[in-house]
């Protein structure tokens, strides 16, 4: 009788084949996971894997040449708009499916619903939510919907999107999905929309409002605007020093109430942390020369936005050609049309606004249902928004956020534990409001003069960005374009009173008197997150500016002439430390150097002999900026330490102007000794505290600049670092042209020459492919940290057989 | 003799299974193959699991060097195998014919509680 052994060991099998077929932790599915016909494997790309072929889709209207070149990069030919957003979709999808998903995941508040019961994944879901994120993109699609043009783009790039979607089997899908075991779902226009708001949440979803309040507890205005300094001596504006604006359009008045319940009110927020904040230090560079500062006589155009750098890369290099349109530039994965590139007549990109859109109102509740609240001497009713936020492997958690007329209420009881005090606080954010951003680059990529650019920007209204424009005609300008709210001065900075509406903004700049610049004397147009203008702009504008960069740049360019693309390459790679070069000398000055030990001795020398260039192998930049970092600890540390709960470290910028200006700047004192200290004690002080930390670096070999700051591009999963790249041997930092950190830098560097044939150079540190397992996944990699370009390739329908080609891939209708 | 003619048809079976059917498709071939070739159990879990563990390894080595190991020292990381590609390689044949080892055998037990 062998039915026993023949229950055993089935069972055992059938049990092995579940076990095998199921995730376990974060183990996947190893069965179907391992399988060499349908699992990992199956995305292992062979090297010389044949891109090309013939498929018929439906839902094309006619037929789509693509053209791949040697890097992978796509020039897409189609017959008509229609089919080539679909045809875009499809690539996209292609290559970038999983990313374009979890992107939006992210943007929506879902990233739970995959990655599962953690509780930091379930509080990002809810801050996100409870931001407004899904509500923004809901409102922003009937915008987009509205309107024929994007509403045909958008269609049909959901549908080639889909397409592709639906002609995945298991063993076709991208990596992350076997790893995480999931499938993707249906794309929709909504997620274009979601795409776009997370760029505004990126971008211009800084600000400090919550902390600020806090140390008004301890500050006075005064001392706090001295604190969070806006205009710097050293500014270098975007709009030239002196320019004349026109009398403001609007004029905003500040409430009576304002100096007892808003500047001097001490009403601490409570411990509440904040999560999720964008990275400040995303920022950007882009100048354009005109011709009369160029060898060729043609406008010179150049760009590269400084993002968190990851695989798969944000942006996506192709071509676009229909018979409207010939653009070529990089492409958001998750959005149509080309956003930072050039096309025959004009080129076009973006740095940041850095501008302060996003502001805080108390709201007072009339009990715990957050049913009414208390606004212009009446309960009023609040709206409800529930949010179901799905957890993987659990309960689906319901969140209800209340939405008074200033915005979702952020912040109330419910929010976990770390709001005391029962405080419920509202967000006021540009990014709520209905726009269409999408439609802008419908039309920039198919500008051809300034008029055309001017018209496209219009309908643009958050994030603010720095739109750069150069043309063959050779007009440079420049705009920056956003919807922003007039204030009065100091409106916004701290949580103002939600009680009635005389807090609320009184309306917005005109976008006429944005600031701008045309075709300048100077022959150059830069922009580098600095304050756009200097202090005679009739308004108040806070923002998280970056200044050093800017100076850089502009000193650079106004001692150029002559310029190529070539020196143009050299400077977006420049490395030279602006900050430190003005710094240096008052560190020198008030060091002792008697006070320090032999090793201190050693450090203050490599900072003495260093050349200012935080390359990859400077030990002096390393050195220069641990200390520096130290001396403001031990400056505002001991008056900070004052302020409970959150604060805001004031910039370095702020420091260094102060001493500058003031070497008895008050702060320089420690009030928690009795004696009275100097710039001399603290700068002493400041190597000393530091002298272990860099001793340690140098036994550790991280001395050396690059060791220290480790360049390392992550994968969206940041904890699969087998799918990144680390030790990226690149300088750079955050006020350097160069601006690599860490884990952000030079998103996408391109260049542009508008001669009668435009010459473009471009790279990206990343690959075209999303797949971790083919070999365009980080193939850019190492050129982009040399500092090397790439010529881009703005192909013909003619030259289909160049040899430049490498693949051709058909669509045409089913 | 017979198992090696068990070894190959399993090998097959499984492979056309991958082809249009979920991966777990292979513990039905290797039932289906010991079913059908006598064999004492023994030897017919060693020629299941054989026929999987050969198949699925020279699949995957296969894929491995077409790729120029790209993704197998990734994955040999992540799950993790110290990044060894072939360790990988093994432990994918393995798991693979495991599966189709004890499917086999219920087949042979199968076979014999008929007769």
């Amino acid at each position: 009788m062998r039915i026993v052994p023949f229950v055993v060991s089935t069972v055992v099998t059938a049990g092995l084949v579940f076990a095998l077929n199921n995730k376990w932790g974060s183990v996947p599915p190893l069965g179907k996971f391992l399988s060499p016909q349908q699992g990992f494997w199956q995305n292992a790309e062979a090297t010389d894997y044949d891109f090309s072929g013939d498929i018929r889709l439906p839902g094309l209207k006619g037929k789509v040449e693509i053209y791949f070149d040697g890097r992978l990069v796509p020039h897409i030919f189609a017959d008509n708009d229609e089919d080539l957003y679909f045809a875009q979709g499809y690539i996209h999808a292609k290559f970038r499916l999983w990313q374009m998903e979890f992107q939006t995941f992210a943007a929506a508040g879902r990233i739970s619903e995959h990655l599962g019961n953690d509780p930091r994944f379930i509080n990002y879901d809810r801050e996100t939510r409870r931001l407004g994120m899904g509500y923004a993109a809901e409102k922003a699609l009937k915008e987009i919907e509205s309107d024929p043009v994007s509403k045909n783009g958008c269609d049909a790039y959901t549908s080639g999107v889909n397409a592709f979607i639906n002609s995945l089997t298991y063993a076709t899908m991208p990596l992350e999905y076997k790893l995480l075991d999931y499938k993707p779902e249906e794309w929709s226009n909504l997620k274009i929309s979601l795409f776009l708001k997370q760029m505004s949440r990126t971008l211009a979803g800084y600000e400090t409002d919550l902390a600020n309040t806090n140390m008004k507890t301890v500050f006075s205005f005064d001392e706090f605007m001295q604190l969070d300094k806006q205009v710097f001596d050293s500014l270098i504006p975007i709009v030239p020093k002196g320019t004349k604006f026109d009398p403001p359009g609007i004029v905003p008045v500040k409430p009576a109430s304002a100096d007892s319940l808003y500047f001097q009110n001490k009403n601490i927020i409570g411990d509440l942390t904040e999560i999720g904040k964008p990275d400040p230090g995303d920022g950007s560079n882009n100048w354009a020369v005109s011709g009369k500062k160029t060898k060729s006589g043609a406008p010179i155009f150049c760009n590269d936005p400084h993002l968190e750098l990851t695989f798969p890369s944000i942006w996506y290099e192709m071509q676009l050609n229909s018979p409207t349109v010939n653009a070529y530039g990089a492409t958001f994965p998750g959005s149509p049309n080309v956003i930072i590139g050039f096309n025959d007549s004009i080129a076009f990109g973006f740095t940041n606004a850095e501008r302060d859109v996003k502001d805080y109102y108390e709201i007072k509740f009339k009990d715990d249902s957050k049913k009414e609240y208390w606004f212009n001497g009446s309960w009023v009713k609040t709206d409800w928004r529930v949010e179901q936020i799905k957890v993987r492997g659990s309960k689906t958690i319901q969140d209800t956020v209340a939405y008074t007329v200033f915005g979702p209420v952020m912040y109330d009881k419910s929010f976990s534990n770390e709001i005391t005090q029962g405080k419920a606080i509202a967000c006021r954010w540009t990014a709520h409001d209905p726009s269409n951003e999408g439609l802008m680059w419908f039309y920039l990529d198919r500008a051809k003069n300034y008029d055309d650019y001017y018209k496209a920007i219009q309908v643009f209204q958050c994030p603010g960005q720095n739109m750069l424009f150069a043309s063959k005609g050779g007009e440079i300008a420049i705009w920056q374009q956003a919807k922003f709210p007039a204030r009065w001065y100091g409106q916004g900075l701290f949580v103002m009173p939600g009680e009635d509406s005389s807090y609320m903004w009184q309306g917005y700049i005109p976008q006429k008197e944005n600031p701008h610049v045309i075709n300048p004397e100077s022959g150059f147009i830069e922009s580098a997150n600095q304050r756009p203008v200097d202090s005679s702009y009739p308004y108040f504008i806070p923002g998280n500016y970056i200044t050093m960069r800017g100076i850089t740049i502009a000193k650079r360019l106004s001692g150029m002439e002559q310029i190529t693309p070539e020196d143009m390459m050299k400077l977006q790679f420049d490395y030279f430390n602006t900050f430190a070069q003005e710094a240096r000398p008052l560190m020198l000055k008030y060091i002792r150097e008697n006070d320090l030990n032999a090793d201190g001795k050693r450090y203050l020398d490599m900072v003495k002999s260093w050349d200012l260039e935080a390359g990859p192998n400077s030990t002096g930049q390393t050195v220069f900026k641990i200390w520096w970092d130290s001396l403001m600890v031990v400056v505002y540390r001991d008056e900070l330490e004052q302020v409970k709960y959150m604060r805001v470290m004031p910039e370095s910028q702020t420091l260094l102007e102060a001493l500058l200006k003031d070497p008895d700047y008050k702060y320089v004192d420690n009030i928690n000794t009795p004696q009275k200290e100097t710039l001399y004690d603290d700068m002493t002080d400041a190597l000393n505290k530091v002298a272990a930390e860099l001793q340690k670096e140098e036994k550790e070999g991280k001395l050396i600049w690059t060791k220290h700051q480790d360049p390392t591009i992550f994968h969206l999963l940041k904890t699969i670092t087998a799918f990144a790249r680390q030790h990226i041997p690149v300088g750079g930092d955050g006020n350097i042209i160069n601006a690599t950190t860490h884990t952000h830098g030079p998103s996408w560097r391109m260049i542009v020459q508008l001669s009668s044939k435009t010459e473009a150079y471009g790279v990206f540190p990343g690959g075209e492919s999303g797949n971790p397992g083919s070999k365009f996944y980080d193939n850019f990699v190492d050129k982009w940290a040399k500092g090397e370009y790439y010529s881009l390739w703005m192909m013909q329908r003619s030259e289909s057989n160049d040899k430049r080609v490498q693949w051709v891939l058909n669509m045409s209708k089913k | 003799m017979k198992s090696i003619v068990a070894i190959i048809l399993t090998g097959l079976l499984a492979f056309l299974g991958g082809m249009y059917m979920q991966w777990w498709s292979l513990a039905i071939a290797a039932f289906l193959i010991a079913l059908l070739v006598p064999q004492k159990s023994g030897k017919a879990f060693l020629s299941g699991f054989l026929g999987v563990f050969l198949l699925w390894s020279i699949l995957a080595w296969w894929i491995d060097i077409r790729n120029e190991g790209i993704l197998a020292k990734k994955i040999a990381a992540v799950l993790p195998l110290g990044g060894n590609e072939y360790l990988l390689i093994l432990v994918t044949a393995f798991l693979g014919g495991l599966v189709a080892g004890f499917a086999a055998l219920s087949g042979s037990f199968l076979r014999s509680s008929k007769s």
